[in-house]
């Protein structure tokens, strides 16, 4: 344990919360997902990851197609215009992931009213089935005789390998905060989040759409009642908890640049992680939930060693739910004034 | 070390085509120098049998295991196309580089008997769990890629390997970075594998005081925020990292974007085109990356870390096909004493089956590609 | 609504839920049966899953890998459903995080018979249990606090942090992991490789050439030698184990805790106000349940390759545990087994598809999902209340449309 390395130098201290703040961002992104479907379904997509790492695909795809796979670094602003287009396509890929996630592996059960643990199991092999197909599209590119016209695109018999985005994204540093040069690139990913998030709260809190996704948390016998189409909300749901996530595979494709067909995984895990510890089901506790992890982690890094980040991370939210139950802001997305 | 079936039929076999070979047997003997191809008209028992690749082939470390087939099967084609009436072919056992996968794995391979040598395992993991099995049915093995220290020090006289050992590497990288490329301040990272604890480890050990923190990340972590704030912090000079080319390659992205403007260093499993790709040429040159081998031959046809080690442990099976030997002791002996020029590099074994000599090369980063055709030697 | 007679149950025509049914049946006609008939019938199915691994029917036996190594993984992953399927089947407790206790009891085990001390495996069995079941009480105290799906996530991270404290605590062996861990004590004279495979006599196996088999000599299995080229001693060990794991969980389940278990798992409010110490009661299931599988890990730690590392644990093969319970019947013995089973074994039987065995997998466990939510083998309460709920819906609404 080393204190000092956090403390020592404030400097490092702002080094450090900054840098966990960027990647709390994305976290965050991904972990509305979580809890979207959790506030309206009370079940947990354990397929999101897959929704996350489909869009990742899209970005680097896009690149790959607008610009050609010759290796190049350009600064943000050069490439802003594909990054735009990349994200449309990343949102597009993610949402359409989520809706055949929502069709095939939770509409069936949620006719049949299944027990919770089976949409679980269902999710579960949804997400297996869908990192493999990805690890395979260089076999089913040759199924279709395609392997040769997509040869940049799945990379052939190294489709499970690392795929890079061809165009690495050099940041630029705008001003510092202690040690810490804040680049264009952080503060677009945490701008960005920011607003998307500020967007899907006036969605839930104004639109038509978000009373049908509250009515339907809160009571959907009652909201069936009503006239409420609770296929259409969750429909819906996975849609938004999709748009975000590729929103979210945007923002990290321009910070990290590389992405595998197992990358949702672990970020799935941490944004799951970020969701309960600010309360699943709650929009703002996603926020909250996503920031304070992707600093705590950053801080644990500083005074256990790196290797003991994760088990910071898990022994936080050990100890936040057994201080607050149901997480830091710990409302149902029905109850939510949010 | 025989397995009984085995050698009763290599006998069988012996008796029935001694005449034949007798004298092409006797004059190859001597001739261990790794050529393949002249057996002298005779067949060999072996022929239609099989070699066996132990090793991920899917899952995470999928990639890797898939450029050791590749490597395996360019020698098998390379052979087979000049022995038309004496094939080898090659059977895969995919453990998803799981070590609990391998024993199952590895007790179909002994009680296989078209097979007579394996290729593997891809993984330190796999091996240790998997040595025993292989030492006690007696099947000659050679692997392309498990550098840990430890797997030759078992007494498992049947296992062998064609790369440096950690301990070799660690402290050639180290001697490189303090002597050649001046680096007073060393930050040594890890991503927490049996393999890259031992090789920064070893590296760590050998800079002394030059090392002056060392910390450990993990497997399919992406943000390095953290270990780049400490390294900046530690007024380092230059990044050890041990570990694979997609976390390295991250965090050398990543410590350049910092401000971080030393030397960055990381071994073998680095070394791949795909560490450039992740890092962006930009972040990438000047990224030294040693390997216990030298660069693969012009023309090599087969792409991607461990694919010329994969090749040359096939390519000695095959001599001691031509050699002459059929069964599994005269295999492993003939192993045991082979020397020769492999695709990457020479190679000849010591008794425990580590390779004698091995050059560490250091491949550098320029121009935004990885320079895999002049790296420089540690002396 | 019509007069003809209708047959009691609107029978689902799902294939998958008349595989229940034909369960149900098969056990009426076994309790039906005189005492003495049963002993053989139970002990003639006890012996024909023994010789399985030398029998290898033929279709059933796997060709790419060791079909003794899978018949192994096979009753290991059925022990881990037995011990899961009280926590999640019995008390309703979601655990992704089991892999943990399987963990703790491989590694007790290594520790105890190879990196610090040398026991004996029979003496480090019953202390790898012990120090299992109390990290159960140790972890669940606090987390069965918790409510419901956080549960889930709790479990998991616990599960996580016990592989990341073995990966880098020196004490446990870190990265390298723990080789040479004790095998059980051979019976009989003891192997000297490589021509005297010991053991008291050979066990020839089976070779099928298409329908018609012959003895196969050559591979013979020595009994009783743990050594490291053969499984089948290892399996036989741990059928043993499975099988008195079995007898305890019945007699468990029909005592008050296995009714207290229930109740808590369908109302823990209503429980709790009828008397029922639910904390108390879910706490037992935890621990019971880690024990399990601490005794799965450490017949692992010990079995034919002697050897752990922090990689033999990794997070997803939690999921794939849960999975096995609930495909196979969170709730009854049988299905849970059978699910272990499945999972363990289907990957390796299609190992012919390779690269596509995990997609296979996912989609199969998705569609099993779907189509039968309950589970291959559901407790018998969930089918009877699913019948009755279509008798009622029929009484309700008319017969269903054609």
């Amino acid at each position: 344990m080393d204190l000092g390395a956090l403390f020592g130098n404030f400097n490092n201290f702002l080094d450090f919360t900054v840098g966990g703040l960027v990647i709390g961002a994305i976290y965050a992104l991904v972990a509305l997902g979580y809890t979207m479907v959790y506030g309206v379904l009370q079940l947990i997509n354990f397929a999101h990851s897959e929704v996350f790492m489909y869009g990742t695909f899209a970005v680097a795809w896009t690149f790959v197609l607008l610009h050609g796979t010759g290796d190049a670094s350009w600064s943000l602003g050069r490439a802003v215009p594909i990054l735009l287009v990349a994200l449309v396509a990343a949102m597009l890929m993610s949402a359409a992931i989520a809706l055949l996630v929502e069709r095939f592996a939770y509409r069936p059960l949620i006719n049949k009213n299944a027990p919770k643990l089976i949409a679980l199991i269902s999710a579960i092999g949804a997400s297996f089935a869908l990192a493999e197909a990805m690890g395979l599209r260089d076999r089913f590119a040759k199924w279709f005789g395609l392997d040769d016209n997509l040869a940049n695109y799945v990379a052939p018999n190294k489709a499970r390998d690392v795929y890079s985005n061809p165009v690495s994204i050099q940041p630029h540093g705008l001003f510092h905060i202690g040690g810490y040069s804040v680049t264009d690139v952080d503060l677009v990913v945490v701008v960005a989040a920011l607003v998307m998030m500020f967007a899907l709260d006036i969605f839930v809190r104004r639109t038509k759409f978000g009373r049908g996704i509250r009515a339907v948390a809160q009571d959907p016998e009652a909201a069936a009642l009503m006239g409420v189409n609770s296929t259409r909300v969750v429909q819906v749901t996975f849609l938004v908890g999709g748009l975000m996530a590729g929103a979210a595979a945007t923002l990290y494709m321009m910070k990290i640049g590389s992405t595998r067909q197992n990358a949702g995984f672990l970020l799935g895990v941490k944004a799951f992680t970020a969701a309960v510890m600010g309360g699943i089901g709650n929009l703002r506790g996603a926020l909250l939930g996503g920031l304070l992890l992707g600093v705590m982690e950053n801080w644990g890094s500083a005074v256990f060693g790196s290797e003991w980040k994760d088990v910071v991370a898990f022994v936080l939210l050990v100890l936040i739910l057994l201080v607050r139950p149901s997480g830091l802001l710990g409302e149902a997305l029905g109850k939510a004034r949010a | 070390m025989i397995r009984s079936k085995k050698s009763l039929r290599a006998f069988a076999a012996l008796a029935g085509v001694a005449a034949l070979t007798l004298s092409a047997c006797g004059s190859s003997n001597d001739n261990n120098k790794g050529t393949t191809g002249d057996n002298g008209g005779s067949k060999s028992a072996l022929c239609g049998k099989n070699l066996a690749f132990l090793g991920a082939l899917t899952g995470d470390a999928g990639a890797l295991g898939q450029n050791m087939v590749n490597g395996i099967n360019l020698a098998l084609k390379q052979y087979n196309d000049k022995n038309a009436d004496c094939k080898i072919s090659l059977k895969t056992f995919d453990s998803q580089g799981s070590p609990d996968k391998a024993p199952a794995l590895a007790t179909q391979v002994i009680n296989d008997d078209s097979i007579f040598g394996l290729i593997g395992p891809g993984f330190s993991g796999e091996s240790l769990a998997t040595g025993k099995t292989f030492f006690e049915a007696g099947l000659p093995s050679i692997s392309p890629s498990a550098t840990n220290v430890t797997i030759t020090q078992q007494g498992w006289t049947t296992w062998h390997r064609v790369i440096g050992n950690d301990d070799a590497q660690g402290a050639a990288d180290a001697k490189y970075l303090t002597e050649t490329a001046g680096a007073k301040k060393v930050y040594v990272i890890d991503d927490g594998q049996d393999y890259s604890k031992g090789l920064a480890g070893k590296v760590k050990s050998s800079l002394g005081a030059a090392a002056v923190a060392s910390d450990q990340i993990s497997v399919g972590q992406t943000d390095m925020s953290a270990v780049v704030t400490k390294v900046k912090a530690s007024g380092a000079d230059a990044v050890f990292y041990g570990g694979y080319y997609t976390e390295a390659g991250l965090l050398a992205k990543q410590l350049r974007q910092g401000g971080f403007t030393g030397k960055f260093m990381s071994g073998d499993g680095s070394e791949d085109p795909n560490f450039v790709k992740v890092a962006g040429a930009a972040a990438a040159n000047g990224a030294l990356l040693s390997a216990p081998a030298g660069p693969a031959p012009a023309g090599f046809a087969a792409s991607g870390l461990y694919a010329t080690q994969a090749y040359d442990a096939t390519n000695i099976f095959l001599a001691a096909l031509a050699a002459g030997k059929d069964n599994a002791k005269d295999i492993n002996a003939f192993i045991g004493s082979y020397t020769g020029d492999g695709a990457s590099g020479p190679i000849a074994f010591d008794d425990k089956g580590d390779i004698k000599q091995s050059t560490i090369y250091v491949y550098k980063v320029a121009d935004g590609k990885l320079d895999v055709d002049n790296p420089e030697a540690i002396k | 609504m019509t007069t003809t007679p209708t047959p009691p149950v609107s029978a689902p025509t799902n294939p998958l839920f008349r595989l229940g049914l034909w369960w149900d049946g098969v056990i009426d006609r076994y309790n039906a049966l005189p005492r003495l008939y049963k002993v053989v019938l139970v002990l003639a199915f006890a012996l024909f899953v023994y010789a399985l691994p030398l029998v290898r029917p033929p279709l059933i036996a796997t060709d790419r890998i060791d079909f003794g190594g899978v018949m192994f993984a096979c009753a290991a992953y059925a022990l881990i459903a037995l011990g899961l399927n009280i926590v999640i089947g019995y008390a309703g407790l979601l655990d992704l995080g089991y892999i943990g206790f399987y963990a703790v009891g491989a590694y007790t085990t290594g520790v105890l018979t190879s990196y610090h001390w040398a026991w004996p495996f029979f003496l480090a069995l019953p202390v790898a249990v012990a120090v299992t079941m109390l990290t159960g009480v140790i972890l669940g105290a606090p987390t069965l606090r918790v409510r419901g799906d956080y549960l889930a996530i709790v479990t998991l991270g616990f599960g996580e942090i016990i592989r990341i404290c073995v990966k880098n605590i020196e004490w446990l062996g870190a990265s390298a992991g723990i080789k040479d861990i004790n095998h059980p004590n051979t019976i009989g004279p003891a192997p000297k490789p490589p021509f005297d495979p010991g053991g008291l006599f050979a066990i020839p196996r089976l070779e099928w050439n298409g329908i018609t088999p012959s003895l196969d000599h050559e591979h013979a299995t020595h009994f009783l030698v743990f050594g490291a080229r053969d499984a089948i001693p290892y399996y036989w060990l741990l059928l043993t184990a499975l099988i008195v794991v079995l007898l305890g969980d019945r007699l468990v389940k029909a005592s008050r805790v296995g009714r207290a278990w229930e109740a808590t798992r369908e109302d823990e409010d209503a429980a709790e106000l009828m008397g029922v110490p639910t904390f108390k009661y879910k706490l037992m299931a935890f621990a019971l349940g880690a024990a399990i599988g601490g005794l799965s890990g450490a017949f692992y730690a010990s079995s034919q390759s002697g050897y752990i590392s922090p990689d033999s644990f990794p997070l997803a093969t939690s999921f794939l545990f849960v999975a096995a319970v609930i495909v196979g019947g969170s709730g009854n013995r049988w299905g849970a087994m059978v699910g272990g089973v499945l999972v363990a074994y289907l990957p390796e039987r299609f190992r012919d598809f390779a690269d596509y065995r995990l997609l296979v997998f996912g989609l199969a466990l998705t569609v099993l999902a779907i189509t039968r939510p309950e589970g291959l083998l559901p407790p018998r309460r969930t089918r009877r209340a699913k019948m009755m709920e279509a008798e009622i819906e029929q009484l309700e609404e008319g017969p269903v449309d054609a």
